[in-house]
């Protein structure tokens, strides 16, 4: 089994900038830089993790315990402060489902434009066109305009473009919870999917029940740093272990 | 599985060669601004010649009638649309771009894409409204009786070129630090505000000559906008009269190729500002 993911050392620090303004900014530069202009603090503090190919990680923790700014290192969408991140193969997230879509374009010029956005090829997107419709369970409503979709129905389709975009890595951030339940069954059973056909996958959630029904192994990180790794059931009764 | 394939650092594009390796997406976030723009309006792509039409109209009532221009020129009406056909392609292209990282802010902070698609889809999207005002101003050549040669034709394709070049690298660069200091696009409206007076769009050059005196009137004459507008001038305005009107000299052999290189300078400098910036987008949209 080759790497998927190597994560080596990296820090992050996010600035609480309260200003967003040029003059501020001069101000502060002619007052001598006196005081300072922001706080900072770590979102990441020094965290390594290498995944296997076929690996299904959970990375576990409280809110602002650095979780998603992780998945944003492995996705690309930040790049550290220090240490590396690297990936091999085509990484795709199921970050928040529907950000690349537009509300006044149909069902199908989203599943378009949103497949472009998450890597898909012209082509790669023909193909799977009626596999994306039919397990969105959008039907005719395709040729909507996404606005007038209930919120099921757009978030439906959205995942559907998501699960479709076939990548090598695959980042879950939250998405679980998508539709009613029959749905999210549908969901939880194509993400298990994926992972018995050997996708590497790193999933976030908060649903503690949900996880080892996914994932073997359980990434515990505590304000920004990697507080256990191991078996997802010990992570997680670490995790209880601590709020209680 | 795909072993063969290297460990690659994420979230790193290779600049506006991604653009290029990305058409299909460029392509459809085009179509999508287009199809959004006049969504719900029952005249559509209409606008995009009502507009510039309404402010002809203005102009040269203003300028042409009023201040008497269009007695010292000879077919003001073309001279004027030929330049701020080009003006209005260059103020949209750079006042989307500045703000099309900010504006898809929600985006760019959670999926990686090459950024730069986002400035160079606005100077495209511009692009395509430019040419029903291309057209109107070629029905409008031609009625005056246009017969353009091959090299002007030629030119003129080469200050769009300029004039699509500095909208891009202007639009790269503010684009990008407006994420920073949302300043920037006020400036920007100012910088655009400037450009329709900083170039011969409304006057003629050689007022700006004989005002300025060579020194400073070289200096008028190196931005590359003045350069498009004037090679615009030539082409489009110059083979309708008679001739007799006097071309700022040297305009194809030396000004033209100022203005590309100097267009190109600040594409390079846009891309190198945005590279060292894109950094940092996610965590400061």
């Amino acid at each position: 089994m080759a790497t998927a993911i190597e994560v080596s050392n990296i820090s992050k620090q996010f600035v609480l900038r309260h200003t967003r303004s040029l003059k501020e900014a001069l101000v502060w530069l002619l007052r001598g830089r006196k005081g300072d202009l922001s706080q900072k603090f770590y979102a990441l503090n020094d965290v390594s993790l290498t995944v296997e190919q076929g690996e299904s990680v959970a990375l576990l923790g409280f809110n602002g315990s650095g979780k998603s700014t992780l998945l944003k290192h492995i996705s690309g969408v930040m790049t550290p402060d220090s240490g590396s991140v690297l990936t091999r193969g085509r990484v795709a997230g199921l970050i928040e489902v529907g950000a690349g879509f537009h509300h006044d374009l149909t069902g199908r010029d989203n599943v378009y434009l949103n497949g472009a956005i998450l890597g898909m090829s012209e082509q790669q997107i023909k193909e799977r066109f009626d596999s994306i419709v039919e397990f969105s369970e959008i039907g005719e409503f395709i040729d909507t305009e996404v606005k007038f979709y209930s919120s099921g129905m757009y978030l439906r389709l959205a995942f559907s473009v998501a699960v479709h975009t076939d990548p090598e890595v695959f980042l879950v951030d939250e998405i679980l919870a998508v539709g009613d339940e029959p749905f999210q069954r549908k969901c939880i059973a194509k993400i298990k999917e994926l992972a018995a056909e050997g996708k590497t996958l790193v999933v976030v959630s908060h649903d503690l029940n949900l996880i080892p029904e996914i994932c073997e192994r359980g990434v515990l990180l505590e304000k920004g740093r990697v507080a256990f790794d191991g078996r997802v059931e010990e992570a997680i009764h670490m995790l209880r272990a601590e709020r209680s | 599985m795909s072993t063969s394939q290297q460990l690659v650092r994420p979230g790193v594009g290779s600049g506006l060669a991604d653009t290029i390796r990305a058409r299909f997406l460029l392509k459809l976030l085009v179509r999508k601004e287009l199809k959004v723009r006049y969504r719900g309006s029952v005249l559509g792509l209409l606008w995009s010649y009502v507009k510039p039409g309404v402010q002809f109209i203005v102009f040269y009532l203003a300028l042409g009638v009023f201040l008497g221009l269009n007695k010292g020129t000879e077919n003001y009406a073309v001279y004027l649309f030929s330049g701020i056909i080009l003006i209005n392609f260059f103020t949209e292209a750079l006042g989307n771009a500045a703000r099309s990282i900010v504006g898809n802010g929600s985006l760019i902070k959670k999926i990686y894409l090459p950024r730069e698609l986002f400035p160079v889809a606005s100077v495209w999207v511009s692009g395509v409204h430019f040419f029903p005002q291309l057209l109107v101003l070629i029905v409008a050549c031609v009625f005056s009786g246009w017969h353009p040669s091959l090299l002007q034709l030629a030119a003129a394709v080469a200050g769009f070129v300029v004039v699509a070049l500095l909208a891009t690298g202007l639009g790269l660069f503010f684009g990008a630090v407006n994420v920073y200091f949302r300043d920037f696009e006020n400036i920007v409206d100012l910088l655009l505000m400037v450009v329709t007076w900083a170039s011969p769009v409304l006057y003629v050059w050689t007022m700006v000559r004989n005002t300025l005196g060579a020194g400073f009137f070289a200096v008028y004459q190196a931005n590359p906008i003045t350069i498009a507008v004037e090679i615009f001038h030539y082409a489009f305005w110059y083979p309708t009269t008679s001739g007799t009107a006097e071309l700022p000299p040297q305009l194809m052999t030396l000004w033209l190729p100022v203005g590309l290189v100097v267009s190109l300078i600040v594409t390079v400098i846009g891309q190198f500002t945005f590279r060292r910036l894109e950094g940092r987008f996610a965590q400061e949209l």
